[in-house]
């Protein structure tokens, strides 16, 4: 259950942390807390969006990028 | 013939890094970081032991999640062989694995943890259990021979007892389970063990004095 396929789509999981950074969720707590995965998975997870190009780290805080915003 | 010393981690040891690919994807020692984390290793998938573990791990996975603790298996096996696994075991029994399995394929995981004991076997992990802190401090460590299944019920009272001990900076006492007294810490000088018997704990002498929470 990562949060991307082998060719780079969001799964599941990675839909509900990039749904959880649209409603304003920009650290890996509040993502957790909003997306209803675990800490780890989330953390995890965003090392897998940075990489697909779905999500960006400014500072300490998560964003989307128009990649991402096109996603959901 | 050329022999190799490994540093095997100790108690009270930062928790050795690793990024380790898994049932739930890649993911880091470091991610972990301000939950508990009880990482275990079993001989191998597709084995009796090892199934009724996984079983009565995932039962106390409720449990664990109330006491802010995550749960991650390891063995050698490949990826492939822990995903049929984990499914045979859900067909099978209607329980599900809900916590990540680490594919330790290249076994960088399991020798620097210490779960290869050549004595028992050269090419599988004992079943090990390193409990490690919010702060990725290894607070506990049970090995347990390949013919020993693990007891879940003991791992949850471990749990409770460091909790406790580290909430309210007191000891547990043998067998101790929540609710019963704790250890009040020994005096550390005459002056504070000549008080201790007269502070309304229950004592069998100053040095073993108990209280309730």
């Amino acid at each position: 259950m990562p949060c991307t396929t082998p060719d780079g789509k969001p799964t599941a999981s990675g839909r509900k942390v990039i749904l959880a950074i649209k409603q304003g969720k920009e650290i890996p707590e509040d993502i957790s807390a909003a997306s209803g995965l675990p800490l780890f998975r989330v953390r995890s997870g965003l090392r897998e969006l940075i990489q697909a190009g779905y999500v960006k780290l400014e500072g300490e805080k998560y964003t989307l990028t128009p990649k991402g915003l096109e996603e959901v | 013939m050329e022999e190799t010393a490994v540093s095997l981690p100790r108690i009270g040891d930062p928790a050795p890094p690793f990024e380790a690919t898994t049932t739930q994807g890649k993911i880091r020692l470091e991610d972990f970081k301000g939950s508990w984390l009880i990482l275990f290793s079993h001989p191998g998938d597709f084995t009796p032991v090892c199934t009724t573990e996984f079983m009565a791990f995932a039962e106390i996975q409720p449990e664990l999640s109330k006491r802010g603790v995550e749960l991650l298996g390891l063995s050698v096996d490949g990826l492939a062989s822990h995903i049929a696994w984990a499914r045979n075991i859900e067909e099978k029994t209607g329980i599900k694995i809900p916590f990540p399995i680490i594919a330790d394929l290249d076994r960088s995981v399991s020798t620097a943890y210490g779960m290869i004991h050549p004595g028992q076997s050269k090419t599988e992990t004992v079943r090990c259990v390193f409990i490690i802190d919010p702060n990725q401090i290894i607070r506990v460590i049970l090995y347990y021979p390949l013919s020993l299944g693990r007891n879940t019920d003991e791992i949850l009272r471990i749990i409770d007892a460091l909790q406790t001990a580290d909430k309210y900076s007191v000891a547990t006492p043998a067998n101790w389970r929540p609710g019963e007294m704790v250890i009040v810490p020994a005096p550390t000088t005459q002056e504070e063990a000549e008080k201790r018997l007269k502070q309304g704990y229950q004592c069998i002498d100053w040095y073993l004095c108990k209280k309730k929470l």
